[in-house]
């Protein structure tokens, strides 16, 4: 068997709050395998988006270890993390606060083509309308300006940001939670279709249980920081054996629903 | 309702645009009404105003013909306003940007710096540069922006250090940009508008230290300005006060222009920015 792709182990970051230290992540251990999906679920404040932000360096974990693509990730610093970044990209949960909300959607494309040397300036044009199309965007969007184009637009421009620089790797931090049902539904297929097709692993954050059903291979859940169970997803989420777990599933009633969008 | 109509709308600032159209038409029109040297001696010294139509507004104790002047003043006291006023911003912004984003030391450093420039205050600084340096308009543009960049740098980093916080920001070193290119190509854009709503108090002050200081002698010899017409004026502010009266009018109506101008820009694209 080969390496994860993803191992993370031991993973801790304390907050001090007035005074008393908080652990908003303490001891989380998990692992993703090269085309996987592991959601990782929990009520607000359980240390989800937070592992997210540790997972890609975004803020700077306490102790631990994560091993990407074989080698250390945290002893990365500078111009070798930049490089490092085009393999382990994020979506993020609102995409018009995850988008300069100056720019146009062929700049947003742009940036990465140019900083990874993806292509050269007057081949990009053409790469960010076949990402667009990838995505199921019209190229012709490509001039338009961040606010001008719909929130499921957006967060297609987003996904089709995150995998320009061929990543093997994407967080999807709450994704799909800001989208409305039926635009929810189009965006976890376009996300299940990239998976098949480039073979991208998802580390999936996500409150809700009907939709990490519907696309996560395994589960985590997290309480206050720690993992409180975790596992296959459909056997995790038929049969919860934590509290956490139990009243997660009971505040999900559409699970049904949703499945049958995606599928 | 676009922000032009709104501009119209509000007649302070109407009054303040005009004053400004009037006052560029001025500046720009100088060589042309005034082809000659402006300091050259045009008439009998002394001549009051409204005496010879050729010369409308008299002459000076030299005898150069005051329009002449009042024209290629207009044209100083623009190009120091704006020029001190641009250095200003520009650096402003460059130094708050750096401090909000880099944060830690740097910031401790740059603003310490920021602090040391605000507690002198800033004519004095003018003054001191100036007399160490040597008038020359340049030397005069660099002395007033010393002594005015504090404030923009202080607002950018205030507005930098709450957008640093932004997803896109985020966003921006997810995909692996350089810290440099993501703070002035990602936040620094987004900070400028509270910057920029600075620029037309920063202008008037500074083409009122340009005055004061040419009042004092410390402006460029060579250019005719508000400031130096006022001092020349006050050696026989007795016998003929419209040599000071009549630039110290200029200038009263030229920094109140600026300034309602540039409010009535602010008041529309705040409005414009909270309606969005």
């Amino acid at each position: 068997m080969t390496d994860p792709l993803l191992a993370v182990s031991g993973l801790t970051k304390r907050y001090s709050r007035s005074g008393k230290i908080i652990a908003a992540v303490d001891d989380v251990s998990f692992h993703i395998e090269p085309g996987e999906t592991l959601a990782l679920a929990g009520p607000s404040g359980s240390g989800k988006s937070t592992i997210a932000r540790l997972v890609l360096r975004l803020i700077e974990a306490d102790t631990g270890r994560i091993e990407f693509e074989g080698s250390d990730f945290l002893s990365l610093n500078g111009a070798a993390l930049r490089g490092r970044r085009a393999r382990l990209q994020m979506v993020f949960q609102d995409p018009l606060a995850a988008l300069n909300p100056r720019a146009t959607v062929a700049r947003v494309l742009d940036d990465p083509l140019r900083i990874h040397h993806i292509a050269s300036g007057p081949e990009r044009p053409r790469r960010i309308a076949a990402l667009l199309e990838r995505v199921g965007l019209s190229s012709g969007l490509a001039g338009r300006a961040i606010h001008e184009i719909s929130g499921g637009q957006r967060q297609r421009v987003a996904i089709a940001r995150a995998i320009a620089t061929k990543p093997s790797l994407v967080v999807l931090d709450e994704a799909v939670s800001a989208l409305d049902v039926s635009v929810r539904a189009q965006i976890l297929q376009l996300l299940l279709d990239l998976q098949r097709e480039e073979r991208i692993a998802y580390l999936f954050i996500s409150h809700d249980l009907g939709v990490v059903r519907a696309i996560a291979h395994r589960v985590t859940i997290l309480e206050a920081g720690r993992i409180a169970e975790s596992g296959d997803a459909r056997s995790v989420i038929d049969a919860p054996q934590s509290v956490i777990g139990k009243a997660l599933v009971a505040a999900a009633p559409r699970l049904s629903r949703i499945e049958r969008d995606v599928s | 309702m676009s922000p032009l109509r709104r501009f119209l709308r509000t007649p302070e600032a109407i009054a303040g645009a005009v004053f400004l159209a009037a006052l560029f038409a001025v500046a720009l029109a100088a060589p042309l009404f005034f082809p000659g040297d402006p300091q050259a001696i045009a008439g009998p010294a002394l001549l009051p105003p409204f005496q010879d139509w050729s010369l409308p507004l008299g002459t000076d104790r030299l005898g150069r013909d005051v329009l002449a002047e009042l024209f290629h003043g207009a044209r100083t006291s623009l190009a120091v306003g704006l020029a001190a006023a641009a250095a200003a911003l520009a650096v402003g912004a460059v130094i708050g940007t750096l401090a909000g984003f880099a944060g830690g030391l740097v910031d401790e450093v740059l603003m310490r710096i920021t602090d040391a420039f605000q507690t002198v205050p800033a004519f004095l600084l003018a003054l001191a540069f100036v007399s160490i340096v040597g008038p020359s308009l340049g030397v005069v543009v660099v002395a007033i922006a010393l002594g005015a960049w504090t404030g923009p740098a202080r607002v950018a980093r205030a507005e930098v250090l709450s957008i640093r916080e932004r997803d896109f920001v985020a966003g921006a070193r997810v995909i692996g940009m350089h810290p440099l290119e993501i703070a002035f190509r990602e936040v620094l854009p987004n900070a400028l508008p509270p910057v920029m709503a600075l620029s037309s108090v920063i202008v008037a002050a500074a083409i009122l230290t340009e005055a004061a200081l040419s009042f004092l002698g410390l402006g460029d010899p060579n250019r005719v300005t508000w400031g130096g017409m006022i001092a020349e004026g006050r050696a026989v502010l007795r016998t003929a006060p419209f040599l000071s009266i009549i630039p110290g009018v200029a200038l009263v109506l030229t920094v109140l222009g600026v300034y309602l101008a540039g409010e009535g820009v602010v008041e529309t694209t705040a409005m414009r920015r909270s309606l969005s």
